[in-house]
């Protein structure tokens, strides 16, 4: 790790404050990422900003039904939380399908969002990387690709040359059950308040790979909101990987269902392990409405969210692998 | 389905860039202050010194052990709070007026801890690096209480590795000290 300082302010103004006047500081939650980076010599900010004793904290229910999540609460006290549980089992279920205990006790709402890809070429220095160092290639694209992205990429980064290529991954497994609930990011900056729909808020790589997600500079999160629409009755997450615990997703499904009798009035689906984003597809959420729940109709809107996606050799058999499991998921929602 | 051989990448090796900036003076160490295991102390530390450097070279407690160094194995599990986490994963200097409990604090004048116990009935080890870290988890997941049946104690001590394979006897050790 490079030497650097560190702060512990205790209001949100102090903390901005902090990194207008040091553009190479960062924040820190939990740490759990960041600090893994550093040790790996791919961050090196010089000032630490601790974000932990901000008043950013609490889950609270909001006048109109939405549920406040705090961004410097814990995944684990998030997930464990009796209104989480009751109100939102999708997110409670995805949260504790991550990482381990101990790391769930660490890491903050705020700070998942924030989550590099794990792909072994952003970890390598020795290796090229557009998202570590814009322009110098994709070490991934004819490198070993097994855990990388199969939508999302376009024809343009095919080629392991190009100054823009980048099939990485989005890593969390909380922002996919986020993106089906349609969460949204609260954030505070120099420009005041603003908020960002879920979808929005983490984005493709396009020809900024580096850039992850649509925080300006300067901005914080402040908390991460749920509408009142929980899918209480009809939801499942279901995690593909290697081993049955603490391992990233290859393919993972978020289903959140509406149901009256055995025709699905509402659905959500998003994908996890196959893109530089939760990936979502309102069109083949909409090819359910109104439709019988069979493995027939689960089976057309699996074909149509993975039309389109491209396998790099070693991910390829993700494709087929994700409809599967959107099928497997489906049914485990209605059932 | 086809998988194509394992080829190496088709671009050059990027020349290593150095992308730390210019030299900047050195920042000096700061006083911290925790309870470890029941005792203030105050340590003279950098910022950048994890709390598992800081247990293990600076506080003389060398019980928790260092393994991979970066949050995959758990041999460095120690409590704040009461709450188990990954000592290599945090800042010292993050803990400050933190309660502190190593695998050195669980025994106490009554005798050892059950879980220390149980993992001696249970021959709960081999090479034994693993265990304190594999104690201190067990007793953060007995602090959490979500831990009821053998399948939960595997699932949510699957933060702790033992490349021994001494997982079954672990797992008796945890459930005879959830059961008592």
């Amino acid at each position: 790790m490079n030497p650097f300082t560190y702060a512990r302010p205790d209001s949100v103004d102090k903390a901005l404050g902090e990194l207008r006047t040091n553009p190479t500081a960062k924040f820190i939650g939990g740490g759990t990422n960041l600090i893994d980076l550093m040790k790996e010599n791919i961050e090196h900010p010089t000032r630490l900003v601790d974000v932990n004793r901000l008043p950013l904290g609490g889950i609270s229910e909001l006048p109109d039904g939405r549920l406040r999540l705090g961004a410097t609460v814990t995944n684990a006290e998030t997930a464990y939380n009796e209104l989480v549980k009751t109100r939102y089992p999708l997110l409670s279920q995805t949260i504790l399908a991550g990482a381990s205990p101990q790391l769930r006790n660490m890491a903050t709402n705020g700070g998942n969002l924030f989550q590099r890809t794990r792909c072994y070429y952003f970890y390598d220095t020795s290796m090229p990387c557009n998202k570590r160092q814009p322009g110098s290639g994709c070490a991934a694209i004819g490198g070993y690709n097994r855990i990388h992205a199969i939508l999302g990429t376009t024809s343009g980064n095919a080629d392991a040359t190009s100054p823009t290529a980048c099939i990485a991954t989005y890593p969390s497994d909380m922002a996919v059950a986020l993106a089906a609930l349609e969460a949204v990011v609260q954030v505070t900056g120099p420009n005041g308040e603003r908020s960002i729909n879920f979808a929005d808020f983490h984005r493709l790589p396009g020809n900024e790979p580096q850039r992850d997600n649509t925080l300006e500079a300067n901005e914080i999160v402040k908390s991460i909101d749920l509408p009142a629409k929980g899918f209480t009755e009809n939801h499942t997450y279901l995690k593909l990987r290697d081993r049955s615990s603490y391992a990233f997703a290859l393919v993972s499904v978020a289903v959140g269902l509406e149901m009256a009798g055995n025709t699905i009035t509402d659905a959500r689906i998003a994908l996890g392990g196959v893109a530089h984003k939760p990936w979502r597809k309102p069109e083949a959420e909409q090819l359910l409405v109104g439709k019988a729940a069979t493995p027939e109709n689960f089976q057309l809107a699996a074909d149509n969210l993975l039309a389109g996606a491209i396998g790099y050799g070693h991910n390829t058999f993700k494709i087929d692998l994700a409809k599967r499991a959107i099928v497997r998921a489906l049914g485990e929602a209605t059932n | 389905m086809s998988v194509k051989t394992l080829t190496p990448p088709a671009v050059q090796l990027a020349a290593k860039a150095d992308t730390r900036g210019p030299a900047r003076p050195m920042p000096k160490p700061g006083m911290v202050t925790f309870r470890i295991n029941g005792e203030s102390k105050t340590l003279s530390i950098a910022p950048w010194t994890t709390l598992l450097d800081a247990l293990r070279e600076y506080a003389n407690l060398t019980g928790t052990k260092k393994g991979c160094d970066h949050g995959q194995c758990g041999a460095c599990t120690v409590l704040v709070n009461g709450t188990r986490i990954n000592s290599c994963l945090t800042l010292a200097v993050m803990h400050d007026d933190h309660e502190i409990t190593t695998i050195e604090g669980l025994a106490n004048e009554g005798g050892l801890h059950p879980l220390q116990t149980a993992f001696i009935n249970h021959d709960a080890f081999q090479c034994g690096y693993c265990t304190p870290g594999q104690i201190c988890s067990a007793v953060g997941l007995m602090n959490e209480g979500q831990a009821k049946t053998e399948a939960d104690v595997r699932e949510l001590m699957s933060g702790n590795i033992c490349r021994c394979g001494a997982y079954p006897h672990i797992v008796d050790a945890v459930m005879e000290a959830i059961k008592k």
